[in-house]
């Protein structure tokens, strides 16, 4: 008989079912009313956001634009557990997050307008800007734990990934590298079931994402990413853990991507209409309001008044946004280097000087 | 003053750094202890400590993207691919961030890396150890590419690799770690970047090359001599961006070129200077231009690398046709 050396185990954390019914162990922030009440409405805020963000991509004011319908509850749930200071590493839609922590709409928009002043981020020193290679961006995560890690700084790096990621080499690297170094990094696997038009069981044979933690000597968590209380108990945790020192999570948040890839995808041809009913059964935000309003801390009307401020303020940013001209071709080389090498001026000016000659091309 | 080899020099240059910038790293595979498989980090671990010369899990593609990470968020990492081989793991994180995130910010962020690697034919090496594959890299925008061709220049290149506030891949010619001597001082001068370096004035024909071959190019220019023909020899030194000035200065006077390197020819350096110069001076040639090149081949392994890489012989050859056109 062989004798069994390591033995692994995956836990699954729930908090409220999608009715809103308690269902496992509330993490403190359940009796944080305040907290709770702002982290509702920063989760209704970014689904109008972005059910606008898609009626602008429909009508042709905006380019191909990523929707996070259905992954509120996880995106602000992120952007609500790490402090100022701390370093985000996004894919591509997790605007939850982002908005959290001073990302502009209107730079959101910029960003899928065209525009890569949307990444300049006014308000937001140091996290990464949208990372659309896949996988690539948790490497620069676990870099950052390291900088962190080297000038004994109490900071927490986390990056985001989709369930098609984790199928990538950097992704395993990044883990492998903060297991080693026993690095301050959290790692979220968005496993929205679907990478396009690629289901899960046909990008890995494993039980669960989570347990792609356990080869690089890492602890792997699931938790119900629709379902805030959980993600915020989980990210809390992780976070915790990794500030003081004693290495990074892989935390799996299962949750589905209610939306297109982008809005230049038509999901319809890939998977069924019963599935994507079924997965808005368990949307994040109908079970949070449930459980709000069941104790008094939220009302229809309330709603009505947040839905209001939070359109005016997507209007005004909507405005900025189509108020932004277009860059100068001057920009294509201005942040090529820090300064302008001599041959690249040659081409900038002739740019300019094409530009002039023609200026409608 | 002592004389170092190119290795000691690289060794010396970023010693220098780790003790006079704390936010310089220097990260990679078996850099600590074993001091680098050509010795060209031995005993920095022993003096600055495993917090600034970290021995790495083996993967590149890592090396590269955790250097991206801490160089964004102060530092400035070293990194250090074992074999030019083995660099093209990284190409995907060199080209979509590191090259890119100081422009798709705005200037917000920005990638203060080195990444270092032994490059290059010449020294009897297993297969993937011996390929030039600076082309690659130089095609990257947002990315220096500079490669040293003696002990001095190693030094001082490295040092303003290491300054840079963008990255730089910077190739180091493994037949010249050890080929010769130069006295080196360490006295924190860096040389400058985007520029070439005159290495021998000529007033016949210009010879253009950069890393090892820099030195069967010296040696064509020494056998010319012998026969009255006065080379201009220049090293690129910095592969990206050129500094087609001090090219063009030197065609105009001689009106003859000659581009010598060891990559493959097609898509290679050599076409671009040939290029660059002929629109821009086409007319001051005296005659068509030569690239000298390795072939556009798979890179032999080590019984056939002499008849790969560019010789004196061909260098002349070409030299004396350009001379006759």
């Amino acid at each position: 008989m062989p004798s069994i050396v390591a033995h692994f185990d995956v836990p699954l954390v729930r908090c409220l079912d999608a009715e809103g019914r308690v269902v496992g162990d509330l993490p403190p922030l359940a009796s944080d009313t305040e907290t709770l009440r702002t982290i509702f409405r920063a989760m209704l805020r970014v689904r109008l956001f972005d059910t606008k963000a898609v009626a602008l991509q429909r009508t042709g004011q905006l380019g191909t634009y990523a929707s996070c319908l259905g992954h509120e509850a996880l995106h602000v749930g992120i952007g609500s557990a790490l402090r100022p200071e701390d370093a985000f590493f996004p894919t591509y839609r997790e605007y939850g997050t982002q908005l959290w922590r001073g990302v502009k709409m209107s730079e959101i928009l910029l960003f899928w307008g065209g525009d890569e002043r949307g990444s300049a981020f006014a308000e937001q020193p140091h996290d990464f800007p949208w990372a659309v290679p896949i996988g690539t961006q948790t490497l620069h995560a676990s870099g950052a734990a390291l900088a962190f890690r080297l000038r004994h700084e109490a900071r927490v790096a986390l990056a985001i990934i989709g369930d098609g990621g984790t199928s990538q080499g950097d992704f395993y690297e990044a883990l492998n590298a903060a297991g080693v170094w026993s690095l301050p990094a959290v790692f979220v696997v968005a496993n929205n079931r679907w990478a396009i038009s690629v289901p899960l069981a046909k990008q890995t044979a494993a039980q669960t994402l989570a347990q792609k933690a356990i080869a690089a000597g890492l602890p792997g968590v699931q938790v119900d990413g629709n379902d805030l209380l959980a993600v915020r108990s989980v990210l809390d945790d992780a976070i915790e853990r990794a500030r003081r020192g004693h290495g990074a999570t892989l935390v799996e948040a299962l949750t589905y991507r209610l939306s297109d890839h982008t809005t230049a995808d038509d999901a319809r041809r890939y998977r069924s209409k019963e599935e994507v009913d079924r997965a808005w059964a368990e949307e994040p935000l109908v079970r949070l309001r449930r459980f709000l309003t069941e104790r008094g801390l939220w009302t229809e009307a309330e709603e009505k008044r947040w839905t209001e401020r939070c359109q005016e303020e997507i209007e005004e940013a909507v405005r900025a946004y189509l108020a932004t001209g277009k860059p100068s071709p001057a920009d294509m080389f201005d942040y090529t280097f820090a300064t302008l090498p001599v041959g690249l001026a040659a081409q900038r000016a002739e740019a300019l000087a094409a530009v002039e000659a023609a200026p409608h091309g | 003053m002592a004389k170092i080899t190119l290795v000691e020099a690289i060794n010396l240059a970023l010693a220098h750094e780790l003790a006079h910038d704390p936010a310089v790293v220097l990260l990679g595979e078996d850099i600590g202890p074993n001091g680098g498989v050509f010795r060209s980090t031995v005993g920095l671990q022993e003096r600055f400590g495993e917090d600034r010369v970290l021995d790495t899990p083996l993967a590149e593609s890592m090396i590269a993207g955790l250097a991206i990470g801490m160089a964004a968020m102060g530092l400035k990492p070293v990194a250090e691919i074992q074999f030019s081989g083995f660099i093209y793991p990284t190409v995907d994180q060199m080209i979509n961030h590191a090259g890119r995130l100081r422009t798709r910010t705005r200037g917000r962020l920005s990638v203060p890396m080195v990444l270092r690697t032994p490059s290059g034919a010449g020294i009897h090496a297993p297969e993937h150890h011996s390929e030039s594959n600076e082309a690659l890299f130089a095609h990257m925008p947002g990315v220096r590419v500079v490669t040293p061709s003696s002990p001095r220049r190693a030094y001082g290149l490295l040092l303003a690799a290491i300054r840079d506030p963008d990255p730089v891949v910077f190739f180091e010619p493994t037949r010249l770690y050890r080929l010769h001597k130069q006295e080196v001082e360490d006295d924190g001068e860096a040389l400058p970047l985007d520029t070439c370096f005159v290495l021998r004035e000529g007033r016949d024909i210009t010879l253009v090359s950069w890393g090892a071959m820099i030195h069967e190019t010296l040696e064509a220019a020494r056998v010319l001599a012998e026969t009255g023909v006065e080379a201009e020899v220049i090293d690129l030194a910095t592969l990206s961006p050129i500094d087609y000035e001090t090219i063009l200065e030197s065609v105009a006077r001689t009106g003859r070129l000659v581009v010598v390197h060891e990559a493959p020819r097609t898509a290679g350096l050599g076409g671009e200077i040939l290029a660059e110069v002929a629109e821009r001076a086409g007319y001051d040639l005296a005659a068509p231009p030569i690239r000298v090149t390795g072939y556009d081949v798979v890179t032999p392994l080590f019984k056939l690398e002499h008849e790969f890489m560019p010789s004196v012989n061909r260098i002349v050859a070409a030299a004396r046709r350009v001379l006759e056109g």
